[in-house]
């Protein structure tokens, strides 16, 4: 993730004419104009992504109702009431369980798959359209599909379990066959986009390092993983981050997984609620509590930096041993 | 090129695989959406197409629970406008960090890129009581207004500008007494085109594919965007499955259309932030 930090502006030409107004003007333009420009972003991000963030941990330590009006000041009460709460740890329990059993094949299938789109192919771009339309398309729509794909009675996947002698299962109804269902959908979206990002990453090692590892007699794999995955490490490291602050937030997924009147607990028995889902549940209709809710949005905020930085310090680990001697990262993709 | 690997047959044989996997589902929604409601009841599960599509269509956008035309045109009008507003915020941004002297300009960046890992999405509960105070509950400048630029695309337009627009050409339209205003109107923003076209289509999918702070926000069933007609259609008391997966294709049709026209550029966008990020 080498930042490009050096395109280098364009050094003030000293006004020539001698009018002063107009060059006043103009090295005033110079000066401030920039501001003016990414005034927007900042102006934005501070009302409508810092400010809300931020405030959450307020109203987090308040019982806090819809109106507003009878607020009072709780201190960690909600933290407290939460960390006793069964349902939260219930969420808690279910968001990494789904995050790990999604996360961990989708980055290999996602490296094998690029792997496969690295080499010498007919029909290249065809091939990279085709594991990327997942992705874009609507994700209501694919939790909605799935959900009936899933589904216990008529479902393809039990009726191609049944064809081979498997008992259906109850996709909706069992905690852990819920979350690989979730699971299976949020891969199925994501895989074929992390596949193109180490793609790039791939297209970006210099050759001759392979030539070197050939010679050296190391075969296919051993150069896979001696030369091609320690070389990918920032990008590994890139997804994982965001793989995590994504997966942790899971919402709309799991939310549509599920129909019905109570269809944001993730199941009657909370099968797949995530915490997401219960922050929703408890700070929207019909409950508006805002107090409860944001709490349980601080605490799944410090639940992603965690697993976060657990993440990065494996992957750090991982391999820190085979490090072939170069980072450069020239050329461009293909 | 010449010194890449070459694709063996199993190479073939799993990428066929693999398109198989990703295509599948999508197809089966355009399958159950051309059938009639007990297509679901069948096993085995149907695969080709019916003829029923048209009344289908007919039935969704005659369903009053779903508001599914309403949706439509929601979700058109705040992609559309989100999308407009982050490639022009964007590069206009991307322009002053790329091509502009400033004071602060490299921390103020890295803020920016801090900013796109800061889940935004767990302050939707001030923002919430936000919207009720201006009074935009259940209406479309509150969904519009949070997404109007993005730190992706601030970055993403930095990258581009840096490498496309050459500094001789910046130089020479001050000599000629340009503004930095009209130097951004007339020599970067052309320049950018491309760049702002990647950042464009990226930026329109997400926006139509947005769930959770519209869902959040939009509570009067008679103003949804898409994504809230599929919700209602999914959750309403009697399920018509062959309705609701009419509904599903139809809002994914859009981004389907989008992704066949300009699936290359698309690719080479993802592909290219990938190596400079």
């Amino acid at each position: 993730m080498a930042l490009q930090l050096d395109a280098r502006p364009p050094a003030t030409p000293a006004p020539r004419t001698p009018r002063p107004s107009w060059a006043r003007l103009s090295r005033i333009d110079a000066k401030y104009s920039p501001y003016l420009y990414i005034a927007p972003f900042f102006l934005v991000f501070a009302v409508f992504g810092a400010w809300p963030l931020a405030y959450t941990l307020w109203v987090s330590l308040h019982d806090w109702d819809l109106l507003g009006s009878n607020r009072t000041f709780v201190g960690a009460d909600n933290y407290t009431r939460l960390l006793a709460d069964a349902d939260f740890w219930h969420s808690v329990v279910n968001t990494l369980g789904i995050f790990v059993i999604s996360t961990v094949p989708q980055l290999l299938a996602a490296l094998w798959l690029a792997n496969l789109l690295n080499r010498q192919l007919r029909l290249r771009t065809g091939w990279r359209m085709a594991v990327l339309v997942p992705n874009v398309t609507s994700t209501a729509a694919v939790a909605i599909v799935f959900g009936v794909l899933f589904g216990r009675e008529f479902g393809m996947i039990n009726w191609l379990l049944d064809l081979v002698g498997v008992d259906a299962i109850g996709w909706k109804s069992n905690r852990f066959a819920s979350w690989v269902a979730i699971s299976t959908m949020v891969d199925w979206r994501w895989t074929g986009y992390n596949a193109l990002i180490f793609l790039a990453a791939m297209q970006a090692i210099p050759r001759d390092l392979y030539e070197a590892a050939a010679i050296d007699g190391a075969n296919r794999a051993r150069q896979f993983w001696s030369v091609t995955v320690p070389l990918l490490k920032p990008t590994i490291i890139f997804c994982v981050i965001i793989s995590t602050i994504g997966g942790l937030q899971l919402f709309t997924e799991p939310r549509l997984f599920h129909s019905g009147t109570n269809a944001i607990r993730g199941g009657p028995m909370r099968e797949s609620q995530t915490l997401t889902m219960y922050m929703f549940e408890n700070a929207f209709a019909p409950y508006y509590n805002f107090g409860y809710g944001s709490a349980v949005a601080w605490l799944l905020f410090a639940l992603i930096a965690i697993v976060a930085a657990i993440n990065v310090l494996i992957i750090r680990r991982l391999g820190a041993g085979a490090r072939p001697d170069t980072g450069g990262r020239k050329g461009g993709s293909r | 090129m010449s010194r890449l690997w070459r694709a063996s047959p199993l190479t073939y044989g799993a990428l066929i695989a693999a398109t198989i996997l990703s295509i599948f589902p999508i197809y089966w929604m355009f399958v159950v959406a051309s059938r009639s409601s007990d297509a679901m009841g069948q096993l085995p599960p149907p695969v080709t197409p019916g003829g029923n599509l048209g009344a289908n269509i007919a039935r969704l956008f005659a369903n009053t629970d779903a508001y599914f035309l309403t949706g439509l045109i929601n979700s058109a009008i705040v992609a559309t406008t989100v999308t407009i507003s982050v490639v022009f915020f964007s590069s206009l941004a991307g322009f002053a960090f790329a091509k502009l002297r400033f004071r602060g300009s490299n921390a103020l960046l890295m803020v920016i890129i801090a900013t796109m890992m800061v889940p935004t999405q767990l302050g939707i509960i001030p923002l919430y009581m936000l919207m009720t105070k201006l009074n935009l509950n259940d209406r479309l400048p509150a969904v519009i207004m949070p997404a109007l630029v993005t730190g992706f695309g601030v970055f993403m337009m930095r990258q581009y500008a840096g490498q496309a627009v050459s500094n001789e050409l910046i130089e020479a339209a001050r000599v000629d007494g340009c503004g930095t205003a009209r130097i951004y109107w007339n020599v970067v923003l052309p320049a950018l085109r491309p760049a702002a076209a990647v950042l464009g289509l990226l930026t329109f999918m997400t926006t139509w594919n947005d769930f959770l702070w519209p869902y959040a926000v939009l509570n009067d069933p008679e103003n949804p965007t898409v994504q809230l007609s599929l919700r209602a259609l999914s959750d309403g008391y009697y399920q018509d499955m062959s309705q609701v997966f009419t509904g599903t294709a139809i809002a994914t049709l859009p981004l389907l259309l989008v992704f066949v026209l300009f699936g290359r550029q698309i690719i080479g966008g993802i592909m290219e932030g990938a190596v400079k990020a």
